[in-house]
């Protein structure tokens, strides 16, 4: 019997395992299984969890810078909300003022063509009362001499007159004297 | 007088039509001569296969993930989607992301180890699935039943366990008595042994068969027969490519099914 023929005996049934296979394949897989498990998995699994993270990272980081221009955006748009709010209060003011400042001028206006008006009528008066003190005293100057004038004149009229009266009265006395 | 069909076919010079008997491969075909002997145990090619696989297996990914980079480097980058295939496709898928994550180390090791040692029956000169050896699919199966029957008592205590391996479950009434028993049966005892001979059946016959094809084209080289040669020959081209999917589809179901036995040990029935 030679070595061969005995392992092929003992190989008859390929069903029931032969013991150094048995603890040879065992060995061989804890020794797999211990290097893997132990040593190249831990590894690779953390290389993976700070891939994942990296990713995750990035696209928190994306997100992040996303959220932050549209707060900028949100921002701007508050600003320019302001802005034009502002504007339209300023021009509101502005034309209030505008208006008030037109009625506060016209109602100067007023006050000052009133005022004029009233400086006019004042000077007129005033002038009214001087032309006629100066009237007064021109028609009684004038009135004086009218009356001297008339006067003189009334009293060479009377003169005449007098001697028409005696003249008439003389007629008359010789026509009464004339019929008696 | 001897045995080894192989030295028959390869080492001499038998063909057909020379008075040469067909040199069958056989069951002969999977014993080997020791290549040295160690305290009356022989150390034989299997063994030695077994033991590069564990070399080959470790040293890939030594290389891969001993220095892993966030941005991997090519090596790295095989080396994560052997992973990924087996921890994803393979273990989240059956267990959950949850419950799987420990087992994915025991998961990834089972695949990888017993891909490499059936490869070895189309990598030249090795030529020989180890996995045809009953003892290594034995020997995996058998830290997979471990694995799983620990579990399940762990989880559920004893009651509860044997539960679990009975498929109890509310309202089976009498069919009850017919179901236990056949539960109990296939979970403990068939389980274990179908696991183990899926494997090495497959690889078994993978071997038998592109033995039959390379013994048949060899033994047929001569004359007429040449031209049976060159379909042994193509049939040996075509069942080398059909056993590289046979060994990673076996490496994977022996994977998948290991992952459901926990899965199952870990849900209950």
């Amino acid at each position: 019997m030679t070595l061969l023929q005995i392992a092929a005996d003992e190989a008859e049934n390929p069903l029931i395992p032969p013991l150094p296979e048995l603890v040879i394949g065992l060995v061989a897989f804890l020794i797999v299984f211990g290097f893997l498990a132990k040593m190249l998995l831990p590894r690779i699994n953390k290389v993976l969890e700070q891939r994942h993270e990296a990713i995750e990272g990035g696209m928190e980081k994306a997100e992040a810078a996303q959220a932050e221009a549209q707060a900028l955006l949100e921002q701007y748009r508050q600003q320019l909300a302001e802005a034009r709010h502002e504007a339209n209060r300023l021009r509101q003011e502005a034309q209030e003022q505008g208006a008030a400042l037109i009625a506060e001028m016209r109602s100067e206006g007023q006050r000052q063509r009133e005022e004029i008006i009233a400086a006019a009528h004042a000077q007129i008066e005033a002038d009214r009362k001087q032309a006629a003190l100066a009237l007064r005293q021109d028609v009684g100057k004038l009135a004086v001499e009218l009356a001297s004038k008339l006067v003189d004149e009334a009293l060479q009229e009377h003169a005449r007159q007098s001697r028409v009266i005696d003249r008439f009265l003389d007629e008359l006395a010789e026509k009464a004297e004339a019929t008696r | 007088m001897s045995a080894d069909p192989q030295m028959l076919a390869f080492e001499t010079n038998c063909h057909i039509f020379s008075g040469c008997g067909f040199p069958s491969p056989g069951l002969n075909s999977f014993v080997f001569k020791p290549l040295f002997t160690v305290g009356g145990v022989h150390f034989n090619k299997p063994m030695l296969l077994a033991v590069l696989s564990t070399i080959v297996v470790v040293g890939f990914f030594w290389a891969a993930f001993a220095r892993p980079k966030l941005l991997p480097g090519k090596l790295q980058m095989v080396g994560e989607a052997g992973y990924d295939f087996v921890r994803r496709g393979v273990v989240h898928e059956t267990m959950g992301r949850k419950e799987g994550e420990k087992f994915v180390p025991l998961m990834v090791t089972l695949f990888f180890f017993i891909w490499i040692m059936n490869l070895w029956a189309i990598i030249p000169i090795a030529q020989f699935p180890v996995t045809s050896i009953i003892a290594f699919p034995a020997g995996l199966a058998a830290i997979v039943y471990l694995t799983w029957m620990t579990l399940t008592f762990k989880r559920h205590g004893f009651v509860g366990g044997m539960k679990s391996l009975c498929g109890y479950q509310k309202g089976l009434g009498a069919v009850a008595f017919l179901v236990f028993p056949l539960e109990f049966l296939s979970n403990t005892i068939i389980r274990p042994f179908t696991h183990t001979v899926r494997l090495f059946a497959n690889m078994f016959a993978g071997h038998l068969l592109l033995l039959i094809f390379t013994v048949g084209a060899w033994y047929t080289l001569n004359g007429i027969g040449i031209a049976y040669s060159a379909v042994a020959f193509v049939m040996v081209v075509v069942l080398t490519l059909f056993e590289l999917f046979i060994q990673a589809l076996q490496a994977y179901v022996f994977v998948v099914l290991a992952s459901d036995y926990v899965r199952g040990a870990i849900a209950g029935h």
